[in-house]
């Protein structure tokens, strides 16, 4: 086995590198389900507490899609384990997919491969390595969400059970980049398409588990649904563990191969050459951060239609489902307004998010261009470092507003399509377009941190997003007080379709908006570049 | 103005760590200027705040008569740069590089850009990612020589260059300076400094150590001597400034301080010279000289 020699030494590196950014998934993803437990079992005391709350969610097929099916509701640990247990598998595949590609793809795009293959070191050294720290990884969150659930009293089974369900998800979405990184020629091309597949797993997963007597199946061909399928605090089976493992090993033996096969940076698409020339476009600064930006978006409004279609094609079922549930009806009526608009809003809500995204990667693209040295040259000519961040910052807020837009239109067709109407594309796109304010602010928010505090800025954005998300989606489990939940922009943002619009919120946002914006301006004016 | 550059006391810090203490850097009009030091001597960190992308801690910097830091933007739109370490965007050509850079800056010549490319034979049709480091390198050449630019900053520019390429870029040079550009050119390829450089200064530790023109430095160093003579040399250790390396009866190889060369001849012309070769101070004796207790500690 000598292709695999050095692949020790590899690892340590590996886990020297990481030896932060790997305890702070685990123990947040933990902390994340700890913290559920803990609240339900506080605001939720008895057995009757959580059957209530169980009957006013669970047939809620809003709340089916994003979370999953509903089961074993009547416990802490099933309403732990449904509440967050679908965002700890995402949080967990994240993770996994770009630990993946950091170690394999991301090295080799910079070269730092390069100085390790030249030493007595495999073919395969690099990919076991990043294998065994995604490995690592993964058994070390089923360790700690597994003590943590048993701390809360919940049945060891079901806690370990959900433990392997979120590092099985993780795991095999490793693999899947192993997989990616032996196509992709750029580690972030990578990452992508990883992440893609997840996004897809997702899609999947939601709509199989919404409309299951139809087409149930699809929760069967996602990794996501196989993980669901372990059923923590219902059950606990630990056969579709064996299916989470089997494919994980089957992709990290197909990624083998092909490293086997190929060349030393190689991909599956070989460079071709370009214009000589720079277009008229490409040489204005707005054209250049336009055109820098446009695969990425390209990726986003991808998933974002897909994902707002998905959502648009549930409609449907929602109204069928809350037409059957007498239950559900008086709750919802109760509340006053349409349930199918109620759902909706809240999927309004995620595309935002979504955009959110891309705005916050497009911001920060300035920082990865700082650090990795294109922006010096740039900012050596005459172009002022206003002019610069003005242009990432426009065509990042921009394209959060055609990001929302390309999301909701997919809402509006798929819900159209499925017996709405033609005026609900309007309706529904609109809904999703109302939600831009809201992501403005957390762009502007990321130039403030690029500005002032431009070496942290990039954990500390993302932090804030991943912020929004819990706060929006965990933050009423929590028991968060209310101020926690208003400090979200989406918060503030009116519930369309199902509340009435209201251009004062918008208006305050955008102008929060446009004061931090110049903040950073003036911050980023004001420091050194480097 | 008569100073292209005129740096006055720089200091800038990195938390602890002084990368620049009071340096003081004069570079004319017209002229091309060397600035030599080793890696982590603050180069980089002056050109950075000459270019007005770092802030000074303290002191004073002109650059083209204006300050660089507040007047950024109408400053680099006469000066072209050069970095050490090309970045270059990964999915975009070096035609479009170039462009791009040229036109930010407001404008290249176009055949002079074609005319660039053609010498430092770039292939302008491949992706940014899939250059080599020289290259990368050629790229950014072509983009600030295509400038009309008066002040060229250039960061060592020919690391990763072949001799070829290394000719190439000494010609370009040689023409911007008969067109009355000032260059500062930081380098440690010490050849290039010597066969193109009017002025050179000496960093270290974030000062400049030594600053002057070729001659200037030499003065303040060694010649070194071989001699062969009628008569066996005796007595040569006793003239102040002689450091002996090897006397062998009729010839003698020793290094004299330059300023004593004339006492050195006259002791030695009685003795009938034969032979004598006398060789100036390299600019790698000058640079060792000054970093020598480095490479001995």
């Amino acid at each position: 086995m000598t292709d695999l020699t050095g692949t020790g030494t590899l690892f340590r590196l590996a886990a020297r590198r990481d030896r932060v950014a790997i305890p702070v998934w685990v123990l947040s993803i933990a902390a994340m389900v700890a913290l559920t437990a803990s609240s339900l079992k506080r605001l939720y005391p008895t057995r009757a507490d959580l059957v209530h709350l169980a009957a006013t969610v669970a047939d809620n097929p809003a709340v089916v899609a994003i979370r999953g099916q509903a089961r074993g509701l009547d416990t802490i640990g099933g309403t732990t384990a449904w509440q967050v247990g679908w965002f700890a598998m995402l949080a967990a595949a994240l993770m996994s997919l770009l630990l993946v590609v950091r170690h394999t793809r991301g090295d080799e795009e910079t070269a730092r491969m390069e100085l390790l293959l030249a030493q007595p070191v495999g073919r395969y050294a690099a990919l076991a390595a990043a294998m065994a720290i995604v490995v690592v990884a993964n058994v070390a969150i089923a360790v700690a969400v597994a003590a943590a659930m048993t701390a809360y009293g919940a049945p060891v089974g079901g806690s370990v059970a959900l433990g392997t369900s979120i590092a099985g998800a993780g795991l095999v979405f490793g693999a899947v980049a192993a997989v990616t990184a032996q196509f992709a020629t750029t580690g972030r091309a990578a990452s992508g398409l990883a992440g893609a597949a997840l996004g897809i797993a997702y899609v999947m997963r939601a709509v199989g588990d919404v409309k299951h007597d139809s087409v149930g199946w699809l929760t069967w061909v996602s990794p996501l649904g196989w993980a669901e399928e372990m059923r923590p605090f219902a059950g606990d089976r630990w056969w579709p563990l064996a299916i989470l493992l089997v494919v994980a090993s089957v992709l990290v033996l197909g990624a083998v191969r092909r490293q086997g096969a190929r060349d030393y940076q190689a991909g599956l698409i070989a460079p071709r050459p370009g214009p000589p020339r720079a277009s008229r476009l490409l040489t204005t600064p707005l054209g250049l951060a336009v055109r820098v930006e446009r695969g990425t978006f390209a990726g986003w409004a991808a998933g974002g239609f897909a994902i707002g279609f998905a959502y648009g094609s549930i409609g449907n079922s929602v109204k069928d489902i809350i037409d059957t549930s007498s239950q559900l009806q008086e709750v919802f009526i109760r509340g006053g307004g349409d349930v199918v608009d109620a759902f909706f809003s809240t999927t309004s809500m995620v595309l935002a998010l979504i955009a959110t995204g891309f705005a916050v990667q497009a911001v920060l693209r300035m920082r990865a261009d700082e650090a990795g040295g294109l922006a010096e040259p740039i900012l050596a000519t005459a172009l002022s470092r206003t002019r610069w961040a003005a242009s990432h910052v426009a065509v990042g807020l921009a394209g959060a507003v055609a990001l929302t837009a390309i999301a909701g239109l997919g809402t509006g067709l798929a819900y159209a399509l499925q017996g709405g109407e033609a005026i609900d594309i309007g309706r529904l796109t609109w809904a999703a377009v109302v939600q831009t304010p809201a992501v403005w602010v957390v762009g502007a928010l990321t130039l403030v941190l690029f500005g002032l505090i431009p070496r942290i800025s990039v954990p500390i954005a993302w932090s804030v997003l991943g912020g929004c998300v819990v706060v929006s989606f965990v933050g009423p489990l929590l028991g968060l007080p209310d101020w926690v939940s208003q400090l979200s922009p989406y918060d503030h943002i009116p519930k369309l379709p199902a509340a009435p619009f209201s251009a004062w919120p918008l208006l305050a946002l955008t102008g929060i908006a446009a004061v931090l914006t110049a903040v950073g301006l003036a911050g980023l004016r004001r420091r050194d570049i480097g | 103005m008569t100073d292209a550059i005129h740096t006055a006391g720089l200091a800038k810090s990195f938390g602890s760590t002084k990368a620049l203490d009071g340096l003081d850097l004069t570079v004319a009009l017209g002229e091309v200027h060397g600035f030599l030091g080793p890696n982590g001597a603050g180069k980089s960190t002056t050109i950075r705040v000459l270019l007005g992308l770092l802030r000074a801690d303290a002191g004073q910097v002109e650059v083209l008569g204006g300050d660089p830091w507040r007047d950024a933007v109408a400053l680099h739109r006469r000066l072209a740069y050069v970095p050490g370490d090309v970045a270059l965007w990964p999915n975009l050509t070096g035609g479009e590089a170039i462009d791009i850079l040229g036109a930010l800056r407001g404008g290249l010549d176009r055949s002079r850009r074609d005319a660039l490319i053609e010498r430092f034979e770039l292939d302008p049709t491949k992706k940014g990612r899939t250059y080599s480091k020289g290259n990368r390198q050629k790229v950014a050449l072509v983009a600030a020589l295509a400038s009309d630019a008066e002040l060229f900053v250039l960061d060592e520019p020919t690391s990763g260059l072949d001799p070829l390429m290394e000719a190439v870029f000494r010609k370009c040079m040689e023409d911007e300076r008969d067109r009355g550009r000032t260059i500062l050119l930081s380098s440690h390829i010490l050849a290039e400094v010597e066969a193109l450089c009017d002025r050179l200064s000496i960093v270290r530790a974030g000062a400049v150590v030594e600053s002057g023109t070729m001659a200037d430095l030499r003065h303040l160093t060694r010649t070194s001597i071989d001699v062969s003579t009628s008569r066996p040399v005796a007595g040569l250790d006793q003239i102040a400034g002689v450091h002996v390396v090897d006397v062998d009866d009729e010839r003698a190889q020793f290094d004299v301080d330059t300023a004593q060369l004339d006492e050195v001849m006259r002791f030695l012309a009685p003795l009938g010279i034969r032979s004598l070769v006398s060789r100036p101070p390299t600019l790698e004796e000058l640079f060792l000289r000054h970093y020598g207790d480095e490479i001995a500690a």
